[in-house]
């Protein structure tokens, strides 16, 4: 039987309860969320007096209310020491999710750490360390000062280039402004250290070099231009279940024709009908299964692309569209480059040239003939995408299209040139900084990215995962990253890392714990033999914290204040609503205990000069880090501070703060709409414009970044940009944005056309609906574990006859780079030879089949998998309860 | 598709009507004596024991429509046709669920197609062979089902429920 939680009433929220902001800590579409929380021997009753909601209770609520919740979004936790009732409800004032709540976003109070109702007792509560053969927890400050001892030893020894570090860049949980800066500051700052990649690829680089070379950052439009586009074209995402509020509260109304009323009061004088849409995708999704849903067939179009030929159909488009006559000609002169690129910009470094729009139109030019050649789709079906993307409208209008792709593009075949023909085609029907129009990524999970630049790594940045295998780096300081569930090569990858790290835990295992200086000594021995002394801070044991000699327990969004940004660049402040579980702390401080450590290591041993790069980290709560950071640092920083985004609640404000409402016009500080220089319409020279990348924002250089005199008392609102770029001035030195000359050259990554001709089955692989990321917190939640006890492996009923198995069965997956295990799910609608495995789970780990292979920026490929598939069992008793139902929505 | 909001736009009306109902049935029942509500509080609800219908009325994989545990909780009761776990009646093939999305609220629509529930509001899913578990969706629960008694006479009586209602914090209010 499927789980059932036989729950049959809830306590109610008293009308006195309190009340904090939260913002979904999951995806990037931070829906806004408040956590109600009341002593634990109190409840509210059902008069409309006696509970927060002011209704009456005795009632049945109608669809959509905001007097309910579910039990997944109830908890008793522990708030300053106490047990409280916690209910953690989405808002329906948050103009992101309008009190929409997802699977994963809606289970965020009961996967919080509970003692009393015993839920994620997963959780890491206290520093451990390897002693005696096995890892037992200890204090805060013996595990710091052995991880420092060790550390600072190897860096005196080798220097920084041999302290390798993982660390996340995001925001959310396991990331923020606060967090990113700890550990920005401790490695770019304090130290330099190059050999470092983050979360989910082997590098220090950005999974969108492309875009911003041309000057367009990715993250440049709103949500409500999903609402207002004429055409949303979608390439390699699926945002029903990965952005799906953002998709079912913007997109779908558009999808619908609901959002006419706004497209004609927001764009009077030109015609509006619903919204047509491209998706391309080789994969039939729920998302286009919805779509054709809403919208109808008609209005949907499912460019079934072969793997990995997204830059084919990219520039077959840019080709019809140019020769049709469908270019906005005035933007592309007034806000496109007047020079032509040259042959010689084009390096390892920068795989493509940046151009202008003739050149990039004669170097790209491409027939729908060729490009159907390549992407098995038909020349009608292309020419009809160009003519829904850009052909006028009636009245003769600039049609608006809104550009949106993620993963499918990103992890795929030639990630920069790619990336760069989707942009062409924005850039030339001028669909960017305008309503309903954008050229945006998706995203994974929210973003926070405040850093000090660390223009040293260099590009491309150092294959930080193959040099580990390659037996390179003395330390490693792992950040909320788990190689073993989300790295490209993993089998490779794990069993190096264990015989690397082995030889450390064997050689702590045979001194005395207490002596530290034989201890470090012998760790150090080990090192030098080839091991390698791993440090890793989750919130959660990782899998490759079984590899770790130290593991340090954060806290989490919502037992700290964090703050981070969605897909819109719209900034919130998640309120603490509770305590962090035991010993855990913010990775923010938990980075500054690290420095403070060092800082007296290296004083101990008479390296002044490196004790005093670790200055500078006083912090005693997560807000002296934002102060510090985001505060100082970034572009509009001035005006933010905890005070005012806790006064614009779940809403807050969108990035770049240009203003606060009521407050000083500052001397040098914008009060326009949107730019990205520090006056309207400026232009940023330097090496800030390496970090204007819509993602990240602008960090002021020099003199002028202390010039700007802002109160910091105060809950005045921040004054935000609503879209990049509306003043058609662009992130380039001369702020034209660039085309791309980037010519189709097949499978790009080493070894992928091999593999393709070698094994029968592409192994195509993503996310799915029900659980969160690599399913850090699902693996401890029984409703998702029930529903999926192993990553589901999507095959053709024809497929499964070869390969001789039936629905539940487990396979393994198996190939040159190595093997895997799924559940096989019967799936009519994928095509023969083509199957979609759940990405990143712990029962089955994709990236094990995923070959070394990446593009010259060293993004990895991990869609373009190929490898056979041979029964491993029966379907075990754990998923005789399963449905293997289509997971596709149909009007009935 | 056009149905599809049609349908969605009626459910709401329905909830609304339901609504109004009970509301007035509230203002009514506020007037009699606080008193006469005190009772002992359990550690669960008492559920009412409902005959919902006879086996006679049941037709394979045509839903009956019907409400547990009162009048502002609708829900379908299913005879499958094959026996399932957790189905009631001589073979046992019998099920029960609320047909009110516990995500947020939308009327679930019967496939007999595949035998699935499901809601045009979110796109939810659920199998009612499989009790009620949720395919594809975004409610936080797999779908309330009944639990089910059939006596010697073939009357069919719901008797509890698994999961919480949706717009309810008490299954019986």
């Amino acid at each position: 039987m499927a789980y059932k939680r036989q729950i049959d009433r809830l306590p109610i929220i008293p009308a006195d309860a309190k009340v904090h902001n939260v913002v979904c800590h999951y995806c990037i579409v931070g829906c806004g969320y408040h956590a109600y929380s009341w002593d634990v021997n109190r409840q509210g009753g059902t008069a409309p007096d006696q509970n927060i909601f002011g209704v009456d209770l005795s009632l049945q609520q109608p669809a959509q209310t905001a007097a309910w919740y579910s039990p997944s979004m109830y908890n008793i936790v522990k708030q300053d020491g106490r047990d409280v009732h916690m209910v953690i409800k989405p808002d329906p004032d948050c103009v992101v999710n309008s009190g929409l709540g997802s699977i994963r976003g809606a289970r965020m109070a009961e996967m919080s750490y509970s003692r009393a109702r015993s839920t994620q007792l997963r959780r890491l509560t206290d520093p451990l360390v390897w002693r005696y053969g096995q890892l037992q927890p200890t204090s805060w400050n013996d595990a710091l000062d052995l991880v420092a001892r060790v550390t600072a030893r190897v860096i005196a020894d080798k220097g920084e280039d041999a302290l390798f570090v993982s660390a996340y860049d995001h925001g959310g949980a396991g990331g923020g402004y606060e967090n990113t800066w700890g550990t920005g500051k401790l490695y770019f700052g304090a130290m330099k250290v190059k050999n470092i990649r983050i979360h989910n690829r082997p590098a220090y680089n950005s999974e969108v070099h492309g875009t911003r070379d041309m000057g367009v950052g990715e993250l440049n439009n709103c949500y409500e231009d999903a609402e207002l586009a004429d055409t949303i074209m979608v390439v390699g995402a699926n945002p029903l279940e990965t952005q799906t509020n953002y998709f079912l509260n913007h997109w779908v109304t558009n999808l619908r024709g609901t959002s006419l009323d706004k497209k004609n009061e927001q764009l009077p004088g030109e015609a509006h009908d619903r919204a047509r849409i491209v998706i391309v995708d080789p994969r039939r999704t729920p998302t286009v299964a919805v779509c054709e849903a809403e919208a109808g067939p008609e209005n949907v179009l499912h460019l079934k692309i072969r793997s990995g030929t997204d830059l084919a159909l990219f520039n077959a488009l840019f080709t019809e569209i140019a020769d049709r006559g469908w270019v906005d000609q005035a933007f592309i002169e007034a806000s496109t480059a007047t020079q032509a690129g040259s042959q010689s910009q084009a390096d390892v470094a920068h795989p493509a040239i940046l151009t202008t729009f003739a050149a990039a139109r004669q170097g790209n030019r491409t027939s729908l003939e060729e490009a159907a050649g390549i992407t098995g789709l038909s020349p009608d079906d292309i020419r009809k995408a160009a003519r829904w993307i850009a052909e006028p409208k009636q009245g003769g209008e600039r049609r608006r299209t809104m550009f949106a792709y993620e993963k499918g593009l990103i992890w795929g075949n030639d990630n920069y040139r790619t990336n760069g023909a989707l942009v062409n085609v924005a850039l030339a029907t001028g669909n960017v900084g305008r309503p309903g129009g954008g050229v945006v990524r998706l995203g994974g999970h929210q973003e926070g990215y405040s850093r000090p630049a660390a223009d040293f790594i260099g590009r491309p940045a150092p294959y930080v995962d193959r040099l580990l295998i390659e037996g390179q780096g003395g330390v490693h300081h792992i950040w909320g990253c788990d190689h073993y569930k989300t790295t490209l090569n993993a089998d490779v990858f794990k069993a190096a890392y264990k015989v690397r790290t082995d030889k450390v835990k064997d050689a702590m295992t045979r001194v005395a714990y207490g002596d530290r200086q034989t201890m470090v000594d012998a760790i150090v021995a080990a090192i030098n033999d080839g091991g390698l002394f791993a440090v890793d801070v989750d919130i959660v044991p990782a899998k490759i914290g079984e590899a770790c000699h130290v593991i340090l327990p954060a806290a989490t969004s919502g037992e700290m204040n964090l703050t981070s940004m969605n897909g819109e660049r719209r900034m919130r402040l998640t309120e603490r609503y509770m305590d962090p579980p035991g010993q855990a702390m913010p990775d923010c401080l938990i980075a500054a205990r690290i420095a403070n450590h060092m800082q007296r290591v290296f004083n101990e041993m008479g390296k002044k000069d490196l004790a005093a790069n670790f200055n500078g980290f006083d912090w005693h709560t997560e807000e002296d880090a934002f102060m510090d950071g985001y505060h100082q640092h970034e572009k509009g920083g001035e005006y933010v501070t905890y005070a005012r985004l806790r006064a614009m609640g779940t809403n807050g404000f969108q990035e770049p703060a240009v203003a606060i409402e009521g407050g000083p016009a500052v001397v040098g500080s914008s009060r326009g709409e949107t730019t990205t220089g520090a006056q309207h319409g400026m232009i940023i020279q330097g090496p800030a414009i390496e970090g204007a990348r819509g993602k990240e924002p602008v960090q002021q250089q020099g003199p002028n970044a202390a010039a700007a005199q802002v109160p910091t008392t105060g809950a005045e609102r921040i004054i935000g940009t609503k879209r990049l770029y509306a003043d058609g001035k662009f992130n380039t030195p001369d702020g034209r944005a660039r085309f791309m000359h980037a010519a189709w050259r097949g499978l790009e990554a080493p070894g992928k056309q091999e593999e393709k001709d070698k094994y029968a089955f592409l192994i195509n692989n993503g996310r799915t609906n029900h659980i969160w990321q690599s399913a850090y917190l699902d693996v401890g939640n029984e409703l998702v574990m029930d529903r999926w006890p192993y990553p589901f492996i999507e095959m053709h009923p024809e497929d499964m006859k070869k390969v001789g198995v039936k629905e539940g069965d487990l396979v393994e997956v198996y190939n040159d780079a190595g093997s895997t295990q799924a559940m096989v799910y019967p799936t009519p609608t994928a095509r023969p030879g083509e199957t979609f495995m759940q990405f990143a789970n712990p029962m089955g780990v994709q990236g094990n089949v995923v070959d070394p292979g990446t593009n010259e920026l060293i993004i990895p490929n991990y869609k373009q998998t190929w490898a056979d598939i041979r029964k491993l069992a029966d379907a075990p008793g754990s998923v005789h309860h399963l449905t293997f139902k289509s997971q596709q929505y149909r009007a009935g | 598709m056009e149905r599809c909001k049609r349908m969605v736009d009626l459910g709401r009306r329905r909830f609304l009507q339901g609504g109004a109902i009970a509301a007035a049935g509230a203002a009514a029942a506020a007037t009699l004596p606080r008193e006469a509500k005190a009772q002992a509080a359990m550690a669960r609800v008492e559920y009412p024991s409902n005959r919902l219908a006879n086996v006679a009325d049941l037709k394979v994989n045509e839903p009956l429509e019907v409400a547990y545990p009162d009048k502002d909780a609708p829900g379908v009761l299913i005879k499958l046709g094959r026996q399932v776990e957790g189905g009631a009646g001589p073979e046992g093939d019998i099920v029960g669920f609320t047909t009110v999305c516990p995500h947020k609220g939308f009327p679930l629509a019967y496939n007999p197609d595949d035998r699935t529930l499901n809601c045009p509001g979110h796109y939810s899913r659920f199998d009612c062979e499989a009790g009620g578990l949720e395919i594809w969706g975004q409610a936080t629960q797999n779908l309330p089902q009944y639990t089910l008694r059939v006596d010697d006479n073939g009357d069919v009586f719901a008797e509890g429920l698994d999961e919480l209602l949706y717009g309810r914090l008490s299954n019986v209010l």
